[in-house]
């Protein structure tokens, strides 16, 4: 398939593919992240993870209605107040889930992934009562649209750029803080050994909660960057859930580098496919792949090894 | 023979259960009911068979399969195929630019019929088919990942994923399965119209039949040595392997036998739906099919289509008239049943039953003191 084109044309389809699948690797990556701290620190299934993105999205969308509506002058910064506004309010969804919903399964996984699944399908009626079943975008800052031109035929557009520098924020925030900071070790502790990290004086309900509040947190900044790329509807959070679960499972669920590492493959295989096959057959392919590679090994790229 | 009859009726109360939903679904409803309705619920009843499947992989084996459409589908599609064939005979598609193909392959282009649609001009093979093709295709799914110790939340991500590959397989290809409108159109089988009444109620019996043959195949199993050794390794695989049992094995057989039931179901439903689209295989449709069976009790094969049947009837019921109320509905029940009653229909009649059994002792024992103390 590739005799048809000539060695730079491909360079140049490899470059312009790979940097449209550079796009939904942070997409996977911003899902992934949070997913990857609530299922690897907890082993929760939260099938709801996509609606907590979906919440941050609605949210960036509620505050630029309201911008453009009574302070314009703001509608130049209004994105960034977007982010944190986002976060807290995924955040404290996802602590209200915790308490009211979550804490009671931890013994059962399977049983987290029906409910959570009930709680989504809640979540989307919710969204589609409230905003309707039309797709919203948020007026976007000025400074947000057009594009950068590197070369006659690559351009790379501003907001895909925005997307890039956000994922790798977060994602170095997320590794400062789970392995850096107190809070961090105090997850990291709860998780390898439950019953020591109590009597070692950590309150371990309480660490769950914030992580379950902590993971959705990020879901809700990730939800506010996609509205710069995508607009909004009740279901497209979990258009994504699947391939999620997949991008965590298959980088090894505790692991983080491995979560960018498989976030990475997947998503640069199946844009580079997208090019030569259909996007379908590009799509099945790659979930095709990373099941047999998952069935090779099935903790996943990135395991950390325990005696069990 | 004996031995395998009462493996298979199980105790007293089993078989008063399998009696009861029996005259329920084959005497009462069809007396009640019109022809309209009672194929609905002939319809949910090929739900059954899938949410009865789960009971016995779900609730006794411990693997949550969240792609039991993929063999729902795979064996509607089966039975699918040898009716579009039957419906595609030379004269009725005379207009056509190819007579003889299915008419979704003529609107695509195709002038030939493809090599995987030939075998299933006969009927025998197409009603193996209907069993053999989702039951290898759950041997090699369950071989690969069992043997490999792919197990609980893992394995639900993994068929996941596959219920979603199959249905973009089958999406994508418009020309050879029919794409995203699936087959439609199913007219006859054998010469014979599956779409008048009469036709309707006899298939709806051979329904109940063969749901009746699928309860007892499944407490004959659950019953038996395999049924111990699935429920002992649901607790602690690690000790029933340290034993000296291939784990896997069990496992495998278990998935095998639910895809087989789940496959029959498939086939019923295009016989009497006369229709099989991929909305009957992917994630979503999947997911239902677990909370059939967790409503009715995991635990419980007469429960599994009780929930089918209530779940469905209120879906119905609600879709008619509020739709949005609908979904609000479908969530609490995912989250009332898993934190409110984890065993369902089927563990809130035991627990009632104990109850009056307790109450019963205690009169009887009550009576006999009064009755001593005259």
């Amino acid at each position: 398939m590739f005799s048809d084109y000539s060695a730079s044309e491909l360079g140049s389809i490899f470059a312009m593919q790979g940097f449209s699948g550079l796009s939904l690797f942070c997409v996977f990556l911003l899902m992934a992240l949070g997913l990857a701290i609530i299922f690897g620190q907890m082993q929760v299934i939260n099938m709801a993870h996509g609606e907590f993105l979906t919440i941050g999205a609605y949210t960036t969308y509620l505050l630029s209605v309201v911008t453009e509506k009574y302070i314009p002058g703001f509608m130049n910064y209004y994105f960034f107040l977007a982010i944190i506004v986002a976060f807290f309010i995924a955040f404290i969804v996802g602590y209200l889930v915790e308490l009211g919903m979550v804490r009671h399964l931890y013994k059962r996984p399977l049983d987290t992934l029906l409910a959570t699944w009930g709680l989504s399908l809640i979540m989307q009626q919710i969204f589609r009562s409230a905003f309707g079943a039309r797709e919203v975008s948020p007026t976007l800052p000025d400074w947000l649209l057009g594009s950068y031109q590197l070369t006659d035929i690559i351009e790379i557009p501003i907001n895909g750029m925005l997307v890039v520098s956000v994922t790798f924020i977060l994602t170095v925030a997320v590794f400062y803080m789970l392995n850096k900071s107190r809070a961090g070790l105090r997850i990291r502790a709860t998780t390898q050994n439950r019953v020591m990290s109590g009597a070692a004086g950590i309150n371990t309900k309480k660490v769950d909660r914030y992580t379950f509040a902590f993971g959705c947190g990020i879901a809700g900044i990730a939800g506010a960057v996609f509205t710069t790329i995508a607009s909004t509807g009740p279901t497209s959070g979990s258009l994504y859930i699947v391939d999620t679960f997949l991008v965590v499972v298959f980088g090894g669920a505790a692991s983080l580098l491995g979560t960018i590492a498989s976030a990475f493959s997947i998503a640069q295989a199946q844009s580079i496919m997208e090019f030569f096959l259909s996007g379908s057959m590009a799509k099945v392919l790659t979930l095709l792949t990373v099941i047999i590679i998952l069935m090779i090994k099935p903790e996943g790229l990135f395991s950390i090894k325990v005696r069990k | 023979m004996s031995v395998a009859l009462n493996r298979m009726l199980g105790n007293k109360t089993d078989i008063i259960g399998l009696i009861v939903i029996l005259i329920f679904l084959g005497v009462l409803l069809p007396l009640v009911l019109d022809i309209f309705r009672l194929n609905l619920v002939g319809k949910y009843l090929t739900y059954a068979f899938v949410a009865m499947s789960l009971v016995l992989c779900w609730g006794y084996g411990g693997i949550l399969s969240l792609g039991q459409g993929i063999f729902f589908g795979l064996g509607g599609y089966c039975m699918a195929m040898f009716l579009k064939l039957e419906a595609s005979d030379p004269e009725t598609t005379a207009i056509q630019s190819t007579p003889g193909i299915p008419d979704f392959m003529d609107w695509n282009q195709l002038t030939e019929l493809p090599w995987f649609w030939v075998p299933f001009d006969s009927f025998t093979f197409a009603l193996v088919a209907v069993l053999v093709v989702p039951t290898v295709f759950a041997y090699i799914i369950g071989a690969a990942m069992f043997k490999r110790r792919v197990s609980g939340v893992y394995f639900a991500i993994i068929t996941q994923a596959i219920a979603a590959i199959l249905t973009i397989l089958i999406i994508g290809q418009q020309g050879l399965i029919g794409g995203v409108n699936g087959i439609t159109d199913l007219r006859t089988l054998h010469g014979w119209d599956i779409r008048d009444d009469s036709a309707k109620y006899i298939l709806y019996y051979i329904n109940l039949f063969l749901l009746a043959v699928c309860v007892l195949i499944g407490r004959y199993i659950l019953n038996g040595k395999v049924g111990k050794l699935l429920l002992a390794l649901k607790d602690k695989e690690d000790r029933v392997r340290f034993s000296g049992y291939d784990v896997a094995n069990f496992k495998i057989f278990i998935f095998c036998v639910a895809a087989a039931f789940s496959a029959i179901g498939g086939a019923m439903f295009t016989l009497q739906v006369g229709f099989m689209s991929p909305s009957f295989v992917g994630i979503v449709p999947s997911i239902e099919m677990v909370i059939f069976a967790a409503v009715g009790g995991r635990m419980s094969l007469i429960g599994a289509i009780y929930g089918t049947l209530l779940v469905n009837y209120g879906k119905t019921l609600f879709s008619e008239s509020f739709p949005e109320l609908w979904l609000f509905l479908m969530g609490a029940l995912f989250i009332g049943v898993v934190m409110a009653f984890p065993n369902g229909l089927a563990g809130i009649y035991n627990s009632l039953v104990e109850k009056y059994k307790l109450k019963m002792n205690r009169v009887d024992s009550a009576s006999a003191v009064t009755e001593q103390s005259t």
